[in-house]
């Protein structure tokens, strides 16, 4: 199983094995990982379940959508890293991904 | 004061079929939302997305959803209190006394709350200067526009309210708009007529930037602007405009005394009764162990709970099933004609 690495604000870390065809939120929200807020449930509506993705991993991740960047506009301090966890579908090619999670989500 | 059956917390469709519900048994019901229009997150976060699994209807948008779900409902006549924010719970006897922001009393034996994630309130500007000038220099939503006139505004964001207001503003005051990446979500149409402006010197459009700072004493002197490179640009300016959507919270219900698990309530699924007698929780924001958030949960969710209100509005009546196709009685209250086939 992908083993994802969610570092909190404060630096807390947490490496978690991810079922393939999960999203990196579900993997954080089922997995009481705090930070990771997903209001909207993954429908790509709420930006609440915003990451900055690790700078070795963002370019290997699929693009973004279109949508997703108009998200990422109201998300809490974004950056060029910065994505929606529930779109990152966690496959194989995803083993080892690390997202850090922001200060906070609104 | 307001005495009602049942007090509806939340406009959105499961609310709204709640009322629904409510109505066919013959109970009245009123309904308290925080935004100014009916539909929550269907009008507030996708009126335009379609929407596939509602029972029967192959596609849908959240628009659509809405408006079906209104015409259901006309035949209550139901009053919806819009732009209200419940805040305070009390019991009073059998029943709940509610006050809301505006401060309305309602008083209810029974509360449904179908709040879906809380009630919608505007993002605000991360860094902690932005809090010290709110309300005073800076803005999440303008009141009164003429504020504004013949001052420097820097307006943040990339969406509709942002492009709107900067095309607005740019009439009477110095408008500089700031977005964090150069490409604009706004309808295109209101893109163009700011791209105009822009030409002819109306407005100063600032991208990829992000706030860094505000300085001033009083009110603000001026606003420290970053870029991806880290290129900090300084402007003068009177006020700060944020319009960056809108965020849920919970809100006042935190409160209430309800068993929560993170941001949902806790309910048993025979009745979506709270731990509170007479409080019942349908839709996005109750949990249980399978909870699936779903619209048509919350339809069902929102059936159960409407009987559950029954008892307690009309204790001394014993609640009869019926079906909508054979009741003359909730034809009755459908206002439709008991001897049609």
């Amino acid at each position: 199983m992908p083993k994802i690495t969610y570092i909190e604000h404060n630096n807390k870390s947490h490496t978690i094995d991810v079922p393939n065809g999960l999203s990196v939120m579900e993997g954080a929200v089922q997995n009481n990982v705090v930070g990771i807020d997903a209001d909207c449930g993954g429908s790509m509506a709420c930006a609440t379940c915003h990451v900055y993705v690790d700078e070795n991993w963002y370019e290997k991740l699929p693009k973004k959508e279109e949508g997703e960047e108009d998200m990422l506009d109201v998300a809490y301090e974004p950056n060029r890293f910065s994505r929606l966890s529930c779109q990152i579908m966690v496959s194989n090619d995803l083993n080892g991904l690390i997202v850090r999670l922001p200060s906070k989500q609104a | 004061m307001i005495k009602t059956d049942v007090l509806v917390i939340g406009a959105g469709p499961t609310g709204l079929f709640a009322v629904h519900q409510l109505g066919i048994i013959g109970l009245k019901s009123e309904v308290v939302d925080n935004l100014d229009k009916i539909g929550g997150q269907c009008i507030e976060l996708y009126p335009d997305k379609p929407i596939y699994d509602i029972p029967a209807i192959s596609e849908c948008t959240g628009e659509e959803l809405t408006k079906n779900l209104l015409k259901q409902i006309e035949p209550f006549k139901t009053n919806f209190h819009l732009n209200e924010r419940v805040e305070e719970l009390k019991k009073d006897g059998s029943n709940w006394q509610v006050t809301t922001s505006e401060k309305k009393i309602f008083i209810t034996p029974n509360i449904i709350i179908a709040g879906g994630v809380g009630s919608f309130e505007p993002r605000k500007l991360s860094t902690k200067d932005a809090e010290k000038f709110e309300g005073k220099s800076v803005f999440y939503s303008i009141k009164d526009k003429n504020l504004f006139k013949n001052k420097k505004i820097c307006i943040f964001g990339g969406g509709d309210s942002a492009l709107d207001w900067a095309i607005e503003l740019s009439n009477f005051s110095e408008v500089t708009l700031v977005h964090r990446r150069p490409e604009f979500r706004g309808a295109p149409s209101s893109l163009e007529n700011v791209k105009k402006l822009e030409k002819r010197g109306k407005i100063r459009i600032l991208t990829p930037y992000q706030l860094n700072s505000i300085e001033g004493d009083k009110n603000i002197k001026s606003v420290s602007l970053i870029k991806e490179d880290g290129k900090i640009e300084k402007l003068e300016i009177d006020y700060v405009l944020g319009f960056f959507g809108l965020i849920m919270k919970l809100g006042p219900i935190v409160n209430w005394d309800l068993n929560l698990d993170k941001k949902t309530i806790q309910v048993n699924t025979e009745t979506f009764q709270t731990n509170q007698e007479g409080i019942f929780a349908i839709g996005d924001i109750c949990t249980y162990p399978g909870k699936l958030k779903l619209i048509l949960s919350g339809f069902h969710e929102a059936a159960l709970a409407a009987r559950a209100c029954y008892k307690l509005a009309r204790p001394n009546e014993k609640y009869r099933f019926e079906f909508t196709t054979t009741s003359k009685n909730i034809k009755g209250r459908l206002g439709i004609n008991p001897n049609r086939e």
